[in-house]
């Protein structure tokens, strides 16, 4: 067998040589666009990565900023909150997307936050069910546990479906914190969808269900209960007065470069926060 | 004598019924999902759906930039499987076909096609999106899918290989022609309907994976402009259409496109296997 | 300077011969780096037998989803084996030319379709259906196994088709001229002389069921506990990773290839299977 090793050494140059030449080719194809975007003096491209909650909205900023600069690709990933926050970190995104606040142990990775808009947390039944209204203590009995019947909460006798978020989800880590508080565990008997979307789908098509979506996602799908006798809509969120939300921020780490930096500036003008608007997120200016 | 026979007689019946039924069951349920699939999808499907680009996440417009991606994605692994595919079949057919070392490649030929998809993808994610440093990209996602499809390749050459006739080399041999001459001129050539077949069913196993996509590819849904850009496949874009609950006539109509191209796929690979077969038999 | 010629292209065909022992080793090398330092620190028990999956608190039990890849599976081959070998078994004795000639390119083709496309179907029919007939949430490891169920048939019916047919014509002719019934001989003589092949097909279609991820990601509901009936919702080894790789970081992400390691682990056990198998009756 270790005759072969060297031969297995080559095998290995040999697939790294042609990743290389594959790369090369990709990398003189990249120059081509340059010439469209010279007159503009903007070229190049970047990759945001993170909270699949942020997505959306990071979609559609994109879009409108490649449209008024077409040199420039703005590449948007899913992944989650926590993987925006490494992908920063670790450079294999320039900018990374998270739905919640950094915690005190991904304070001191240095990242640069820039919270470019404000989303509330809805929590959503099924149409059909007759509660539209909680408490945020009742809230909080459902997705510990404590409460497992819709007829506790004031609906029909039926036992209560919970669908929670999957552990590193942003919206997840901002309700625990908002709702659960320290020290107060999820059931363990929920189901765990991997999206937002996916949540919504479940609620929409399970009459007992409860979940929790991000407001730019509510639609007529699921209903968003009041929560303390206050409708989630994006004027209560802004004024104050519901109290589930939490920031979409985006991080960088150390200088910008020179379309990190204008993509950056473009969302937080005036155009930038109308796209976060029309989006249903809050803007921040 | 009459009761043992009426027994039999029942019990021949019952058992045909069964394997009626199981028949029945078998091609009722994949129908099933075939046509409720086409059923919702075909009346989305249209020329704007292949070759627009998504609005709204997909919620609106086309599906032209996975498409892209789809392709480039085949055409990168297969790129990197073929070559070592056929000529690790050639070796195992025509040069070294016993001994330790082959035993070896076997177990891990097997073994490689017998690995869970999801497993190629976290390997793709810690070797190649980060330890190689190629981010989420068309070359990470390639090559994964490339390991992946390896196995598929050197079997079905290999069995193209072995089915050419042993005259046709003792010919080329006794005219002279050295070893390789052989197997390029005459071998290969007698085998490529066999082999082509293994690329084509690969280039489904291509078009059809998601998990190992999600993670060394990415999910960006620009069209890539390079091989180092992040990129979002068909099945990945059908995944994530139903699962954030964005669209589903979107979600139907890119799950109608994705099994109307499997159908033509295997429809090819039909048509050269059977081309194959007549081909020896003549 | 044709010597050189061949050589070097000798060189280079062994050199691709290698290239998939080389990938195995990568994998194996980098799915080990990556996960067994955390499984080393908390004990190999602690993930094997622990219950508790709070990857945030530093739980990292996976019996939970060890039992619910195994609940799926065991449901897949329970609804899909005895389906597909009779219709293996239709297709090799039964079924008249014409009709193999369309039923099979048809399997085949389903053999293609994307496991996406499949789990969209239990998504949108098969949960509602299982919520309303039997109660519960719908998300559950009946659902889970009827799509396993119907995604490894055509494996298992082809596979086990071609084993049939390459069942010596003689056995077959002796025991009809010994005056049995078709059903008797296909019972007493094929069956039994294909098992090695019935049996093979059976264990690549519970390997596809167990490395299966999104489609089932889409139906079992995902929660991470022992499940107590099989219309509760469960959580897969191939699911805790595609569902939290994006988000973990840390220790979390190391239990995700940890978790990576106890399913290759299993397909080793399985593939290893397979060579036991012996390929005809009495070798």
């Amino acid at each position: 067998m270790f005759k072969n090793t060297k031969k297995l050494m080559l095998v290995f140059a040999i697939i790294l040589a042609a990743a290389v030449a594959f790369a090369g080719c990709g990398a003189k194809k990249e120059e081509a666009p340059k010439a469209d975007g010279e007159k503009k003096g903007l070229s190049g491209s970047i990759t945001i990565a993170g909270s699949t909650s942020v997505q959306p909205l990071s979609e559609e900023l994109a879009k409108a900023f490649m449209a008024k600069n077409p040199g420039v690709t703005v590449n948007v990933q899913g992944g989650g909150s926590s993987a925006g926050v490494k992908a920063a970190n670790e450079g294999a995104a320039q900018i990374g997307a998270s739905s919640r606040d950094l915690k005190e142990e991904e304070k001191g990775l240095g990242l640069t936050e820039t919270k470019i808009a404000l989303d509330g947390i809805a929590v959503v039944v099924n149409p059909k069910n007759q509660v539209s209204e909680l408490t945020m203590e009742q809230i909080k009995g459902i997705f510990s546990g404590k409460i497992t019947n819709w007829k506790e909460v004031g609906g029909k006798d039926a036992p209560i479906s919970v669908v929670n978020r999957e552990e590193g989800s942003g919206t997840r880590g901002a309700f625990e914190e908002l709702i659960l508080g320290k020290g107060t565990k999820f059931t363990d008997k929920a189901l765990t969808q991997p999206s937002t979307g996916a949540v919504r789908t479940t609620v929409a098509g399970d009459e007992n269900a409860i979940g929790y979506i991000s407001l730019g996602t509510l639609n007529e799908e699921v209903k968003g209960v009041k929560v303390d006798g206050v409708e989630p809509t994006i004027d209560n969120v802004k004024n104050g007065s519901f109290k589930i939300s939490r920031p979409f921020l985006y991080l960088t780490k150390g200088e910008m470069n020179e379309v990190t930096k204008a993509y950056i500036d473009f969302v937080m003008s005036e155009e930038g926060q109308k796209i976060v608007k029309e989006a249903h997120f809050i803007p921040v200016k | 004598m009459q009761k043992v026979r009426s027994f039999v007689y029942w019990e021949e019946k019952i058992a045909r019924g069964f394997l009626w039924a199981s028949v029945l069951v078998t091609i009722g349920a994949l129908l099933a999902v075939i046509f409720h699939i086409l059923q919702h999808g075909l009346v989305h499907v249209n020329w704007e759906f292949l070759t627009r680009e998504p609005l709204f996440m997909g919620k609106e417009g086309g599906i032209f930039p996975t498409i892209v991606s789809t392709v480039y994605l085949i055409l990168i692994s297969l790129a990197i499987a073929t070559p070592i595919g056929i000529m690790a079949a050639i070796q195992l057919t025509e040069y070294t076909k016993k001994g330790p070392l082959v035993k070896i490649i076997r177990f891990a030929t097997e073994t490689l096609a017998g690995i869970p998809s999801i497993i190629f993808g976290l390997f793709g994610f810690a070797f190649l999106v980060l330890f190689m440093g190629f981010s989420w990209s068309l070359l990470s996602g390639g090559l994964t899918l490339a390991f992946m499809v390896l196995p598929t390749i050197v079997r079905t050459s290999e069995e193209a290989i072995k089915s050419v006739p042993l005259s046709f080399r003792e010919g080329s041999m006794a005219l002279g022609a050295t070893k390789w001459q052989t197997v390029w001129k005459i071998v290969l050539p007698s085998a490529l309907p066999g082999i082509v077949t293994g690329v084509i069913l690969s280039i489904g196993r291509v078009v059809g994976e998601t998990a190992a996509v999600i993670l060394t590819a990415g999910s960006s849904l620009n069209i890539p402009s390079s091989i180092m850009d992040p990129a979002r496949s068909m099945s990945v874009h059908l995944y994530i259409l139903a699962m954030e609950g964005i669209s589903m006539e979107k979600a139907y109509a890119t799950a109608t496109v994705l099994i109307i191209l499997i159908f033509i796929i295997n429809s090819i690979a039909n048509r050269i296997m059977r081309k194959m077969s007549s081909n020896l038999a003549a | 300077m044709r010597k050189i010629h061949e050589t070097i292209i000798e060189k280079l065909l062994l050199f691709s011969a290698v290239v998939a022992v080389l990938v195995v080793a990568l994998i194996t090398y980098f799915i080990f780096a990556d996960g067994f330092p955390v499984m080393q620190k908390y004990g190999i028990a602690h993930f094997i037998t622990g219950s508790d999956w709070h990857p945030l608190d530093k739980q990292f039990g996976l019996l939970p989803m060890i039992a619910g890849s195994f609940l799926v599976t065991l449901g897949a081959l329970i609804i899909g084996v005895p389906l597909s070998v009779g219709c293996a078994i239709f297709l090799a004795e039964i079924a008249p030319k014409q009709v193999t000639r369309i039923i099979r390119p048809a399997i085949e083709l389903l053999a293609g379709i994307p496991s996406v496309v499949y789990g969209f179907y239990g998504l949108v029919i098969l949960v509602p259906l299982i919520r309303e007939l039997f109660g519960g949430r719908g998300f559950s490891i009946l659902g889970g196994s009827v799509v396993l169920a119907i995604m490894i048939l055509p494996t298992v019916v082809n596979i086990s088709e071609d084993a049939i047919r390459a069942v010596p014509k003689e056995y077959k002719e002796g025991s009809l001229a010994l005056g049995a019934t078709h059903w008797q001989t296909i019972k007493k003589v094929i069956v039994p002389s294909a098992r090695s092949g019935i049996l093979t097909a059976i264990v690549l279609g519970m390997g596809r069921a167990i490395g299966e991820t999104m489609a089932v990601i889409m139906v079992v509901g995902n929660v991470a506990t022992l499940p107590e009936s099989i219309l509760d919702p469960i959580r897969t080894l191939t699911g805790n990773i595609a569902i939290e790789m994006g988000y973990a970081a840390g220790e979390h992400a190391q239990a995700l290839f940890a978790t990576g390691i106890v399913l290759f682990v299993i397909i080793m056990i399985l593939n290893f299977m397979v060579t036991l198998v012996p390929k005809r009756i009495g070798e």
